[in-house]
């Protein structure tokens, strides 16, 4: 229960800084995708239950707002995070390469799905074009904040899991 | 055993592979769903206006005075060096703003002439603040805060600077998306407004990004006639844009491998860069049911 409000309140404010705050830290019009980052959090720190269940919803959030159909964010973000739950057996908290390497692969992966079913679909076919200026830049920007957000993810989960082992 | 029966005793719990399962259905689902119908809409705009819009448009505010904020320290060096140059320029500009008032003189007369100070007078507009922005970097869709109560409909044109920006593509009670002409995925009928000649213009996330331009293309124009710096506003034809509101300015034309039509660029005439407010046209087209 616990574990659902904080997934839903971490959720809404990394959307809410995403399509308000950081659009206006936005560099060469490229902003930071930080629902990846949560999306493989979960995945990586609980399981691939947690993290398709999050990457759902983070998707959904998109979709409703600014997507051109509902439901491809969606499930982009859902297989996204359950790939990442598979993580979960290789995960240690002390270790950062393994997280980084996560966000970074998984938003280079968002990009390409994303360019191939919405672009590719409709003849837009510059693919290094897109891959150099849309693609890498937003994963690298992706990187560089999870320096930040993913310990502030961190610290709460892991405080929220040492107090329910203590319960029992 | 198979994964789904369950142990005395213990909590039932879905196997995550069948909640994934589920789930993409649940996706295709909606995917079918909104692509078809808009039934959805409903329920899903009210979800919005109720839960995100406010925080939207209490973040944004911060945002913006945060951002304002570090621009400012950033630029004080900079306007010290600027403030020098441009006193020099005022001497220089003072003499140039004499011979400029003589030309405006004779601007005003030929305004008058074509009567283009009246464009826009005769809608009703509403000024809308834009409070959020597409969360990825493959579209350029923006939120305003103004919706449904303040009476926004789907389909109403969106002005700034005096140029078209885009157009409403859903409302919620408080707020309403607006697709920009430089969205990747938008097609509007245009004309050149000194030829009549119609095109269609195409937004283009790449040319966009590396030009600032976005593509024309289905351009007549068998006497070359069109030429750069022409004025392109809305066509007369399009279902869903009203006639004459200006997009941008013709960048460059050339001619189709098929030796007919032409196509090129179109300089946008807002800056979607720095847009922060956008007036929102209350009337929407008139057009003819079919059935």
């Amino acid at each position: 229960m616990k574990k659902a409000l904080l997934g839903a309140a971490f959720l809404l404010l990394f959307f809410l800084l995403q399509s308000t705050v950081f659009k206006y830290f936005a560099i060469n019009n490229i902003g930071p995708n930080l629902l990846i980052i949560i999306t493989c959090t979960f995945g990586f720190m609980y399981s691939d239950r947690e993290g398709l269940i999050i990457g759902f919803f983070a998707g959904l959030l998109c979709d409703i707002f600014f997507g051109p159909i509902l439901g491809i964010n969606a499930l982009i973000y859902m297989f996204i995070g359950f790939v990442n739950g598979k993580f979960n057996r290789l995960y240690y908290s002390e270790d950062f390469i393994l997280p980084g390497s996560l966000f970074l692969s998984s938003n280079i992966c968002y990009g390409l799905v994303y360019y191939i079913l919405i672009f590719i679909l409709r003849g837009r076919f510059q693919f290094t074009y897109y891959l150099m200026n849309i693609i890498l830049p937003e994963s690298i920007y992706t990187l560089v904040c999870s320096i930040v957000f993913y310990p502030l993810l961190l610290v709460c989960i892991n405080a929220l899991k040492r107090s329910e082992q203590r319960r029992p | 055993m198979s994964p789904i029966v369950k142990k005395k005793g213990e909590k039932f719990t879905l196997p995550s592979k069948y909640l994934l399962f589920i789930l993409a259905l649940i996706c295709a689902a909606l995917m079918v769903v909104s692509f078809s119908t808009d039934a959805l809409d409903k329920p899903v705009n009210t979800f919005a206006g109720f839960i995100v819009v406010p925080f939207q448009s209490g973040i944004s505010s911060v945002g913006s005075y945060l951002h304002d904020r570090s621009e400012e320290l950033a630029k004080i060096k900079e306007l010290l060096d600027e403030n020098a140059e441009l006193k020099q320029q005022v001497d220089k500009l003072t003499e140039e703003n004499t011979k400029l008032q003589e030309d405006k003189y004779e601007l005003n007369n030929l305004r008058n002439l074509f009567k283009i100070d009246k464009l826009y007078d005769e809608y009703d507009k509403v000024g809308a603040r834009i409070i959020a922005r597409d969360s990825g970097n493959f579209y350029h869709t923006f939120i305003v805060d103004k919706g449904s109560a303040d009476g926004i409909e789907v389909d109403m044109n969106v002005l700034a600077d005096g140029g078209l920006v885009g157009r409403v593509s859903e409302v919620g009670r408080n707020w309403a998306r607006v697709v920009s002409v430089v969205a990747d995925n938008s097609n509007i009928s245009g004309k050149i407004l000194s030829t009549g000649d119609t095109l269609i213009v195409s937004g283009n996330l790449k040319t966009y990004e590396t030009d600032g331009c976005v593509d024309f293309s289905q351009l007549i124009d068998a006497d070359g006639l069109v030429n750069k710096g022409d004025k392109i506003t809305t066509g007369d034809i399009s279902d869903k844009f009203l006639p004459d509101i200006l997009i941008g300015y013709v960048n460059d034309v050339k001619m189709d491998s098929n030796n007919l039509t032409k196509s090129g660029t179109i300089t946008p005439a807002v800056d979607f860069a720095h847009l922060s407010e956008v007036l929102i046209i209350l009337e929407n087209k008139q057009t003819v049911d079919e059935d």
